[in-house]
């Protein structure tokens, strides 16, 4: 384990699918997580629609990632946050993007789902106490 | 014989499909791909404008695109056909040609 933890925040602001940043921040979010930095998920703009239900690509050639969010909670993610106002742009509602599930395997802590809606002050707060911010 | 519009761009990103609606003619076929799937979907902020459209352009949206985001036909605006592959290939045969807004 690395002695120095910081305060990672990996901002998504793309749509899944149309180009290859949706995807490429996930695995740089993975091997972050693998680090034991303190990690924070951010969807914002476009970037809500990485987090839809129901995403089939089997018509389009292209591989479903979408269940790979769902993993991040076995990777010590504990902070998945959504941007309120750019759900609400959308027509969507939290009620259309997947949960993700956490567990912390030595306390046996529960969280049934970590994805957050937050208000920009609370975006802005994120921003604000993070030491790195790696933008997608 | 018109053309065939396609918009592979977020609405919310880009002004792809703006600049597409303005300037289709009447009658025209728009046909929403890729990220442009977004914004055939009820209760955005692009609703209205695409409505608008409705009345002067007929627009269609690529299923395997919207499936691909999770978004069922039941999303969609009154008025927007779904169309697969071949759909595509035929409105590219209908039409006199196409022009790619990307």
């Amino acid at each position: 384990m690395s002695e120095i933890v910081k305060k990672f925040l990996y901002l998504n602001r793309k749509a899944p699918y149309g180009t290859i940043y949706a995807w490429e921040a996930l695995e740089v979010i993975l091997i972050g997580a693998a680090f034991d930095q303190e990690v924070s998920v951010l969807f914002l703009d476009d970037g809500v629609y990485q987090l839809t239900k129901g995403q089939d690509t089997s018509g389009i050639g292209m591989k479903n990632f979408s269940p790979t969010f769902r993993t991040l909670g076995d990777y010590e993610v504990k902070n998945v946050y959504v941007d309120r106002d750019s759900l609400a742009a959308r027509g969507l509602t939290q009620d259309d993007l997947v949960q993700i599930a956490w567990e912390d395997f030595d306390t046996e802590e529960e969280v049934e789902n970590i994805v957050e809606v937050i208000d920009s002050a609370r975006v802005r707060e994120l921003m604000d106490a993070s030491d790195v911010v790696f933008s997608f | 014989m018109s053309i065939l519009h396609t918009v592979n761009k977020s609405p919310f990103e880009r002004t792809s499909l703006d600049s597409c609606l303005k300037f289709a003619q009447p009658g025209a076929a728009v046909l929403l791909i890729e990220d442009g799937v977004y914004a055939a979907l009820t209760g955005t902020s692009a609703e209205d404008q695409v409505k608008d459209a409705l009345n002067r352009v007929k627009i269609y949206v690529l299923g395997p695109d919207l499936k691909a985001r999770g978004f069922a036909e039941g999303r969609l605006i009154n008025g927007i056909s779904v169309v697969d592959y071949a759909g595509f290939v035929d409105l590219a045969a209908e039409n006199a040609k196409v022009q790619a807004w990307l």
